[in-house]
């Protein structure tokens, strides 16, 4: 290797060593942990391999919660946000005045701390022996009657779940919709009006084919993002995930790694690999509909 | 400084993987440029001008051969131990430094002995700004001077260290028409107020021919003629240089010779003497057409355009080249407008043939206006034991 | 005749203009209260009593006698400063750290050349698809093997790297002319000097963006912290807020826990108002939210 390769290399040192035992090696280490079965962190050492780890996982009810909260979660809010968001952008590009305030408000929730808002949330939805809370008052204006969402029954935690979700998302994929709808070439929206094209109809076979493939790329993030799942679940509901009923894989995963009743590796990689195959299925789906429909139109 | 390129050769590894092995950009590049003069590299894109402008400053190595400042093989030194400046097609200024910084940049990299104080450096930039004539910008940052004046930023950084050696890369083809006129000048000034020994790079054979002392014309990394602009514009060594030379450009016929006479189509358009039978590419300047109305060489007219001091007559032709061909005569020829054909008369000292084939010159009797004296030598010569019998035969 | 259906003509398309435009200001508006309105009860219930907080059945929209009570007590009841400066310290060293990795992997990859470039580049960029989730459990143990649980070096050294903005500073590095590089060499400057004074200083703006995002997301952090930190002296904000809310002021002070959601909340919120068209435009170039 000549003196300019060593260079190179050099230069990389720092971000090979950091990739390095980061990511690379916890790679590999994680489907080795996998195999190995009862697995003890103390003592670090295990009774064989095999895919015990696996079955386990996947035959405990916990886990079981997990999976259907999680997907419960995912078709609820990436449809919902990714609809939403594509509204409110088209909505937001197509004013001019007061343009750039909107704009900021709507990407407020980027910036701030998932925990910490996620517990003003859990003020306005709970429901305690002092206050029925914010929210019910509302449902009390309509002529409903009161509901404990953070407590109470099971579809009502779910709805606070997928409401303070699809508030977290939002900021991004109305960013990137706005951007991707001011990237079109008005030359297009020109062109249809001389020919007297009306607005749903240029909207439908215009604006929409050409940012469709931002469209694809929200849903796809959308997905890989809800899949994943946990902090803004523990802001509402708090750390014990599997009390609340409301635990995610990815919870479960930390759940069996450390906290209470923690100190399982193994169950936790299981638990992981697993998400993994769900995301990269979902993804590979995704982008097999992607290459379909492109082709298609 | 002297430069000496001494059989200079590069090649680069195949840019398609898939196709591999080594592409040559330079090949056996041999040439003397003598000190304090300006030398221009010309050719079309992609003949490794550039590469050879790079491998003079030190930014690639030859893969053979070998190159001399002097009496010092420069061919393994960087560019900075060379003391060569150079100034860029794009003048590759900082854009987040100021004019002054941008000048001065060069002095700050110096090390050890040559370590210059502070002012010293302001002084010497401020020295060279005065020298291209932008003392009053040196404050503004480079997006906030003029294309004309980032040209002169960048010769003044190319000059700050007092090179050896100065290069240019295409220094003039940012520029608008009229600032490439002024600047070409400039540059020829400079170059003169200094004494440094100057290479550029172009494409513009027009640039290439207005300031140098000497041009070498490239084609695919061989050198193809090196010599004093009007004599490599007057004695073209092959088709490409004809060609590549002279705006309009020359016209280009097929032809042939018999026993001395020159050929196109049917006419018999000129005496070649002692050139050898046989078929030949003929280039003529648009110069080297008179309007004749007895003249042996007929054409199909198509237009003529009066411009002032010149008409240009466009004509077509079934033996050329291209799809027209353009004459340009003296504006009292009387060229009949309404006819469908034109006829000329062609200049023997503008009228260069060609071999068919490899595109090598053809020397005729009769194709320059030499003194007297050199014909007879070479015709002594000829009488002497021609080489060829059938040139001979026709003398 | 024709005058007259063309006018009407036109005062039905305005009208119908005004109605799409009256439509469309009222969603945004909504979405837009929606938006705001955590910040606003965060707001104003931080600035209610504990009293009067607890004697609203029905939360009252504002209040009569405003307090800071709840803030002096965020600040004394529980450990909040602390928690504040952790993270500061934390997100500070995490971040100068990832822009010296950054920068010297972006100039390796755009401006030197060496064997096996190519080839180590895709292999960077396959690395982005890794969802955190997978590499965690491996440095946990990792974390925890080397006796780092519970310090700061335990919590910055796995958050230090990112790919994606080793590929976004390399992407910037690719744009500045090739020119200027052989300037460089011709003025005698070195590799790491022609770094230091022209490619950083040329792409301030994207560098300033990548330190933007990088300090959102550290001081956002939540699951490795809450994963290698048990000890109060440790914890982030993300966590503190956990601890708070768990164990701090006693459940139902929810006043002084607004408070401090407050507090944590207002850094970042002041750097987006201060940065915001940066920090929009880095994020639409690429990053997703956590």
């Amino acid at each position: 290797m000549n003196t300019r390769s060593m260079k190179g290399w050099l230069y990389l040192i720092p971000a090979i060593a950091f990739l390095g035992v980061f990511v690379v090696y916890p790679l590999f280490d994680v489907v080795v942990y996998s195999f190995e079965e009862g697995y003890n962190s103390a003592s670090q050492t295990f009774f064989g391999t095999g895919t015990y780890n696996f079955s386990y996982v996947l035959r405990d009810t916990y886990f079981i919660q997990a999976l259907k909260n999680t997907f419960i979660l995912v078709i609820i809010t990436v449809p919902l946000s990714t609809g939403l968001a594509l509204l409110i952008s088209v909505g937001l590009s197509s004013i001019k005045k007061l343009q750039e305030l909107y704009q900021t408000i709507f990407f407020l929730p980027y910036v701030t701390n998932t925990l910490a808002v996620g517990l003003v949330f859990m003020i306005l939805f709970q429901k305690t022996a002092y206050t029925d809370g914010f929210v019910n008052q509302i449902i009390h204006l309509f002529g409903g009657s009161s509901v404990d969402f953070i407590d109470g029954p099971y579809w009502a935690k779910m709805t606070v779940m997928c409401i303070y979700t699809v508030w977290v998302v939002m900021p991004f994929k109305v960013l990137i919709l706005t951007s991707a709808l001011a990237s079109v070439n008005p030359d297009y929206y020109k062109a249809a009006k001389v020919d007297g094209t009306s607005s749903w109809r240029i909207f439908y076979k215009i604006t929409l084919p050409m940012i469709s493939p931002m469209i694809f790329y929200l849903i796809i993030t959308g997905f890989i993002g809800a899949f994943k799942a946990y902090g803004d679940v523990v802001a509402i509901f708090g750390t014990n995930l599997n009390a609340a009923g409301m635990n995610t894989i990815v919870g479960y995963v930390y759940d069996m790694l450390y906290g209470d009743g923690g100190g399982y590796p193994s169950y936790a990689s299981a638990a992981a690999l697993v998400l993994f195959a769900i995301v990269l299925t979902i993804t590979v789906i995704n982008l097999l509909i992607q290459r379909r429909s492109v082709q298609t139109s | 400084m002297k430069i000496v390129l001494e059989h200079i050769t590069k090649r680069y590894p195949n840019r398609n993987k898939k196709i591999g092995g080594l592409v040559t950009a330079v090949e056996d590049f041999d040439l003397t440029i003598p000190d304090g003069k300006l030398v221009a590299l010309l050719g079309p894109s992609g003949c490794g001008k550039s590469t050879t402008l790079n491998m003079i400053c030190g930014l690639e190595d030859p893969t053979e051969g070998k190159i001399w400042f002097g009496d010092t093989d420069v061919t393994r030194l960087s560019p900075e131990v060379r003391g060569v400046g150079m100034v860029f097609q794009s003048y590759a200024l900082y854009p987040h430094m100021t004019v002054l910084q941008n000048i001065m940049f060069p002095l700050e990299n110096l090390k050890g002995a040559d370590k210059l104080s502070r002012d010293e450096m302001v002084r010497r930039a401020e020295h060279a700004a005065s020298l291209v004539q932008i003392s009053e910008l040196l404050e503004r940052k480079p997006s906030q001077v003029s294309g004309g004046q980032q040209q002169r930023v960048a010769i003044a950084r190319a000059l700050v260290k007092t090179p050896k050696v100065l290069l240019l890369d295409e220094p003039l083809s940012n520029l608008d028409a009229r600032l490439r006129l002024t600047t070409r000048e400039e540059i020829r000034r400079i170059q003169r107020e200094t004494g440094i020994t100057t290479v550029f790079v172009t494409h513009d054979q027009e640039e290439a021919m207005s300031i140098s002392d000497e041009i070498v014309v490239m084609e695919n990394g061989v050198i193809r003629q090196v010599g004093k602009p009007q004599r490599v514009y007057d004695e073209p060594d092959n088709l490409f240089v004809s060609k590549f030379l002279g705006t309009p450009p020359i016209n280009v016929f097929e032809g042939h010779v018999e026993r001395g006479q020159l050929y196109i189509g049917t006419e018999r358009v000129l005496d070649v003497f002692q050139a050898p039978d046989g078929p030949v590419t003929v280039g003529v300047r648009p110069e080297g057409f008179v309007v004749d109305a007895d003249g042996p060489f007929t054409c199909g007219l198509v237009a003529v355009e009066r411009m002032g001091r010149d008409t240009s007559v466009v004509a077509t032709h079934d033996a050329l080249e291209a799809v027209q061909m353009r004459a340009i005569v003296s504006s009292d020829a009387r060229v009949d407008t309404s006819a469908s054909n034109v006829r000329f008369r062609l200049r023997p000292e503008k009228t260069r043939l060609f071999d068919a084939q490899t595109g090598q010159r053809i020397h005729f009797v009769g194709e320059t206006m030499e003194e007297p004296a050199e014909v007879m030598a070479r015709e002594a010569r000829a009488a002497a034991g021609a080489p060829k019998p059938e040139a001979g035969a026709t003398a | 005749m024709s005058d007259v259906t063309q006018d009407q003509e036109q005062r039905a398309f305005e009208r119908a203009r005004k109605i799409r435009m009256g439509v469309t200001y009222t969603l945004l508006t909504l979405w837009a209260l929606i938006v705001l309105f955590p910040f606003y009860w965060m707001v104003l219930t931080s600035i209610k009593s504990y009293g009067s907080y607890n004697a609203e059945y029905v939360p009252l929209l504002y209040t009569t006698s405003p307090t800071l009570q709840n803030y002096v007590d965020a600040f004394t009841a529980v450990p909040l400063a602390r928690y504040f400066m952790n993270t500061v310290i934390f997100t500070g060293i995490t971040t100068a750290l990832m822009l010296v990795v950054i920068v010297l992997a972006a100039f390796a990859f755009s401006r030197l050349d060496f064997a096996g470039k190519d080839l180590l580049f895709t292999a960077f960029l396959s690395l982005m698809m890794i969802p955190n989730e997978l590499v965690v459990i491996t440095n946990f143990v990792t974390i925890t093997n080397w006796g780092l649980r519970n310090t700061f070096l335990g919590l910055i050294l796995p958050s230090v790297t990112s790919v994606f903005y080793i590929y976004l500073l390399k992407e910037n590095f690719d744009q500045i002319p090739d020119d200027l590089y052989k300037a460089a060499k011709v003025d005698g400057c070195s590799d790491f000097k022609y770094l230091m004074k022209v490619m950083i200083p040329i792409c301030r703006p994207t560098i300033v963006t990548v330190v933007l995002l990088k300090v959102i997301e550290c001081w956002n952090s939540y699951v490795w912290p809450r994963l290698i930190t048990d000890n109060e002296l440790y914890f982030l904000v993300s966590n503190g807020i956990q601890e708070i809310r768990e164990n701090g002021f006693g459940r139902e002070n929810i006043p002084a826990m607004m408070a401090a959601v407050v507090v944590i909340s207002v850094p970042l919120i002041v750097l987006f108002l201060i940065f915001r068209k940066k920090i929009m435009e880095g994020v639409s170039r690429g990053g997703t939210k956590g």
